[in-house]
């Protein structure tokens, strides 16, 4: 697998909530995912930066186009430096929240994509990883 | 500070979502949608996010939100135009909009509540307090 574009950006602010889903949008038009994929992993992108800004108190992502023989998908991994997540399987139940909301941020994020991984740490911090494939 | 604009047809209030929400244009909405209506005495209240790319769970609280206070003042939230793709995403997110009706566009969303009022006895956009602004 090769990654053929990357690009990182913060997410300090509700506005770059609203950047990153721009920008997620475009990169899912640029490999050609369909309207309905591309809605996904939007909304994907939107509930983990969201997360990052609420629970990790900001942090980045890290987008990339990868390529796997001739199929392309978007890779996006967001990171923070927040208190971390102490018990992963409960924080990816429906409807758990810590905070002010859903708690549908994970677990949904993980229905909307071909891919996910989660590794925190409490105290040093966050990783989630998605990936929608053409 | 942006603000969606409200209009006002008989006794719903119509809103028309057309930008990128985030917070604080979200929290204002809110805000202005509940003021409107006890000021207004509004009874119904049409949401129409035909333009809205996604609706995440951050916006599904929001209209939650506003369709559960509208409800405390006397007020229907209906929800039309929703784009086919954002419905199956929001199904696969889990977000349920609880408590809020849904129409296919906004001619209908304006049938459902008009029946409603029928329902209850009061002509279609009548304010209840029978006041002409």
């Amino acid at each position: 697998m090769t990654v053929s574009t990357t690009e990182t950006l913060a997410i300090r602010s509700g506005d770059d909530v609203v950047r990153v889903r721009q920008r997620v949008r475009a990169l899912a038009v640029d490999i050609g995912l369909g309207l309905v994929d591309q809605t996904k992993i939007i909304t994907a992108a939107s509930e983990l930066a969201r997360n990052t800004l609420d629970y990790g108190g900001g942090g980045e992502v890290r987008a990339e186009i990868v390529l796997a023989g001739t199929r392309r998908g978007l890779r996006l991994t967001f990171e923070d430096r927040g208190p971390g997540i102490a018990d992963i399987e409960q924080a990816m139940t429906d409807h758990y929240t810590s905070g002010r909301g859903l708690g549908l941020g994970l677990g949904g994020a993980k229905r909307l994509s071909n891919e996910f991984h989660i590794e925190s740490t409490p105290g040093v911090g966050t990783r989630v990883m998605i990936a929608r494939w053409k | 500070m942006d603000r969606i604009p409200i209009l006002k047809l008989g006794g719903v209030l119509i809103v028309t979502i057309q930008v990128d929400m985030h917070d604080r244009l979200a929290l204002a909405l809110e805000e202005d949608l509940t003021t409107m209506i006890a000021r207004t005495g509004a009874r119904g209240v049409l949401i129409e996010i035909s333009a809205l790319e996604i609706v995440d769970s951050f916006i599904g609280r929001m209209l939650v939100s506003i369709a559960a206070v509208s409800r405390v003042l006397d007020a229907e939230t209906v929800l039309a135009g929703m784009r086919p793709a954002v419905a199956i995403t929001l199904v696969e997110l889990g977000l349920e909009l609880t408590g809020i009706r849904t129409a296919l566009n906004v001619e209908r969303g304006m049938a459902l509540l008009k029946a409603r009022f029928a329902e209850d006895g009061d002509g279609f956009g009548s304010d209840r307090d029978g006041l002409d602004d």
